[in-house]
């Protein structure tokens, strides 16, 4: 019991993390309709970004965390949400209005050509984040030997999931900006015949997209302690199979795919082996199409004729 | 034609200063982590390095180009032409004069001579841009459905002398052994063989993606499945290539069949994911299953494919003829023992699989199956309508594109010697596709263009090293700005019922 409410507690953690990839994932998709295989990258770049920031605030002698933290999040976001902007701008919006396949080849040549770039200027070891800017937790239980622990970094990466997104779904349901992705997302013609901008729109939707995708990439700098130029790739894989999990162009399925996956990650390496929990969150994925093709939350879609 | 008549007034210098000053500071805020903050390990601690120069150039770069690109759309190549003719000139004379002049490291901080060069290009290219303009009095841009109308138009002409264009090709690559090339010869003969093997891959997956319109991204595994099935049978039970060349083709196709069934219900999207996840799925568990696969090791000292049981060692084992007696007892004169026929032997092989992948294709489109398959792509609502069973369809496509990828990837394993999980990652699934789509839906001969540009231009720009892939991604990315619909761009139906009343090929 001790043993599973741990992974619980670890599973969510991990969860809320891919939950704030897929939504970046699922965004896009809803909106233009192509799978933005880069935005692994995006990912991995906002921790690239943070983990440089800590480093200058550690050179500049500001260490109260509250404040660092604080910093970064801001800083990270602000740079890697310029990339999320670019990479829409560079790779994306020249092939509007073109076959459906031409931008997923560009997105793939992105990922790749962001990828490398990281290579060649970070260099291919693990950077690691010494001394962990966030170490102790609370004891919630102690049984058997076996005491189940919550960290204060898991507190800290729970409140910022939480309140992401409470903020991102009041700026989706309430502000003229969600109304308008809203609208692009119903009918990108008829929307932009009613006025709205879709080029501004479609760019927005990429800067909140990279701003999410920074800020799991924060949490991650600081959960695992080491990053490297390919973490991007096998996040994004996850937080992509946890969007269509939920229904992809579904919000609150990315976030409920996110943590499934997660939890099942987690689950499975502790109770079975840990080289297939890949093979398992897949498996898990395919299962739930079967029952239901469109995911947990998507809409069936409608037969055209 | 959309012709837009340019008016001859000034260009309007604060918006086009206003632009540059945003791609200025954009490209600042990309630069100023990520490049200008490099993170070193230095006795167990993070410690970071600044390079900032690197930031700067690329920053004044980025403005003095943003200029000039405006100045040439604004209908003045005059300026952009004499600013980005003196940049070139600079560039391209401090390179010229010696390749550790301080002149060029100060401008151009890269630690490769080629790369240095390839940052010299983009100047000339803006230059040689501004130069076609100002020569030419009426300026016209193409927005991406005029771009793509001129692909389909090359297409179109293209597609008159394909027959010839097929022959010559097919010509030239019979003959490319044979070729005075001196002592290059054996490394085009393996880049050749390389980019045969795409080709072939490429064709295979046209089959599910070009003509089935099933989006599949996780083709590797298919390959990956014939590379280990020709691998084990060979080192397991001694069997040959011949024997198990069809064994493979096989096994991948009911992989193929094993993928299919799940996902029949699937659209688009959603059976990408799951092709993804069914790659990543068969590459993990090489890897895990280690005491079948040989695990990361993968498998080694897999026999190489014979000459119908004629050996190209030296010494044919267990007594049998190599095929150098064999060749000598025909022809009368001696033949002594050369590694490079064993090279020109893998290259034809890989050739004939190609061309065999290539003959089915074109046969199979024209047969009631591959019909289906091209009229699934289109409507799978119109299909049911008439009667076409849309399960059996996806999965006969399926399992062919599969078992050609099972042909390619034993033959792969042969010309190895060595088979792991290393070679049967995702990217392989991405290229393969790029090659697909570069080439445009559907065409044969695309795919061989795309194989050539992708595959086997960076083989010949190996001396680029860790700038290869940089430049992979970015070429994918402009490949695909410049030519949307591939570079062969037309997507006819193979067979028009009533050809007077046809109009233009398929969706735009």
């Amino acid at each position: 019991m001790e043993y599973f409410l741990q992974q619980l507690i670890n599973g969510l953690t991990l969860g809320g993390v891919y939950g704030l990839i897929a939504i970046g994932y699922t965004m896009v998709y809803g909106i233009i309709g192509m799978i933005n295989f880069a935005h692994g990258d995006i990912y991995m770049i906002g921790a690239f970004n943070a983990l440089i920031c800590f480093l200058v605030l550690g050179y500049l002698g500001i260490t109260w965390v509250p404040l660092a933290i604080l910093i970064v999040l801001i800083v990270a976001v602000a740079l890697t949400a310029v990339y999320g902007w670019t990479v829409e701008r560079v790779a994306y919006r020249p092939l509007r209005g073109s076959t459906r396949l031409a931008p997923l080849i560009s997105a793939i040549g992105m990922s790749i050509f962001l990828q490398n770039f990281v290579l060649l200027l970070q260099g291919a070891r693990g950077k690691p984040l010494t001394p962990p800017p966030i170490s102790g937790g609370f004891t919630l239980m102690e049984a058997d030997g076996f005491t189940v622990e919550l960290s204060y970094l898991q507190i800290t990466i729970m409140l910022i999931t939480v309140g992401l997104m409470t903020g991102f779904t009041l700026l989706i349901t309430k502000t003229s900006l969600g109304r308008q992705q809203r609208a692009c997302e119903q009918d990108m013609k008829m929307a932009s015949l009613l006025g709205v901008n879709i080029n501004r729109t479609i760019a927005t939707t990429f800067i909140i997209g990279a701003a999410l995708a920074a800020v799991a990439g924060l949490m991650v700098t600081l959960y695992y302690g080491v990053i490297d130029f390919y973490i991007g790739f096998v996040a994004g894989i996850k937080a992509f199979t946890a969007a269509v999990l939920g229904g992809i162009g579904s919000m609150p399925g990315a976030m409920l795919g996110g943590l499934l996956i997660g939890l099942i990650e987690v689950f499975w390496s502790a109770y079975f082996t840990v080289e297939y929990k890949d093979v398992a969150a897949f498996t898990v994925l395919v299962m739930v199409l079967i029952f239901r093709p469109t995911g947990l939350l998507g809409r069936p879609e409608i037969e055209k004729v | 034609m959309a012709v837009t008549t340019q008016t001859p007034a000034g260009p309007d210098m604060p918006e086009i200063l206003k632009k540059a000053a945003l791609a200025a500071v954009v490209t600042f805020l990309l630069a100023c982590t990520i490049v200008g903050i490099e993170t070193v390990s230095s006795t167990g601690q993070l410690v970071f390095v600044t390079r900032y120069s690197e930031v700067f150039i690329a920053v004044l770069g980025v403005f003095f180009g943003s200029i000039a690109i405006s100045l040439m759309r604004a209908g003045h190549p005059v300026p952009a032409l004499i600013g980005s003719g003196i940049v070139t000139a600079v560039l391209v004379g401090a390179l010229l004069l010696e390749e550790s002049s301080s002149l060029a490291h100060m401008l151009l901080p890269f630690q490769s001579v080629t790369v240095d060069w390839g940052a010299a290009i983009v100047p000339a290219v803006i230059c040689i841009r501004a130069a076609q303009l100002a020569l030419q009095a009426r300026n016209r841009r193409r927005g991406v459905a005029e771009r793509a109308s001129v692909g389909q138009q090359i297409g179109v002409a293209v597609r008159r002398f394909l027959p010839i264009l097929a022959i010559i090709l097919i010509a030239f690559a019979i003959i490319l052994p044979w070729l005075p090339m001196g002592a290059s010869k054996r490394k085009v003969i393996d880049i050749g063989t390389l980019v045969l093997t795409y080709i072939m891959l490429g064709w295979g997956l046209n089959i599910v993606v070009g003509l089935a319109g099933l989006l599949d991204l996780g083709y590797v595994a298919f390959y990956a499945v014939g590379a280990y099935s020709y691998a084990m049978f060979a080192v397991d039970f001694g069997w040959s290539f011949w024997l198990c060349l069809p064994i493979a083709g096989m096994l991948s196709a009911s992989f193929g069949l094993l993928l299919g069934f799940p996902v029949l219900r699937l659209r688009g999207d959603y059976l990408a994911i799951v092709t993804l996840g069914f790659g990543e799925m068969i590459r993990i568990i090489l890897i895990n299953w280690w005491w079948v696969t040989g695990g990361p090791n993968g498998i080694n000292k897999v026999a190489r494919p014979s000459f119908f049981g004629f050996s190209f060692e030296r010494t044919a084992p267990d007594g049998g003829m190599t095929i150098y007696d064999l060749f000598s007892k025909i022809f009368g004169t001696e033949f002594s023992y050369n590694p490079y026929w064993r090279i020109v032997f893998l290259y034809y092989l890989i050739l004939a699989c190609a061309l065999v992948t290539n003959f089915f294709t074109l046969r199979i489109r024209k047969l009631p199956l591959g019909r289906a398959w091209e009229a699934l792509r289109e409507d799978e609502i119109a299909c049911r309508a008439l009667g076409i069973n849309p399960t059996n369809t996806k999965l006969t496509a399926f399992a062919c594109g599969a078992m050609f990828a099972g042909f390619a990837g034993s033959f792969f394993a042969a010309r190895q010697g060595f088979v792991s999980p290393e070679s049967f990652v995702f990217i392989e699934s991405a290229v393969i596709l790029a090659i697909v789509v570069l080439g445009g839906l559907g065409s044969q001969v695309g795919i061989v263009l795309a194989a050539g540009v992708l595959i086997g231009l960076p083989e010949l720009f190996r001396e680029l090293k860790d700038y290869r892939m940089l430049a992979f991604g970015i070429g994918m990315v402009l490949i695909m700005i410049w030519r949307p619909g591939g570079l062969l761009a037309h997507r006819d139906p193979t067979i028009r019922l009533n050809p007077r009343n046809a109009g233009g090929g398929g969706k735009p």
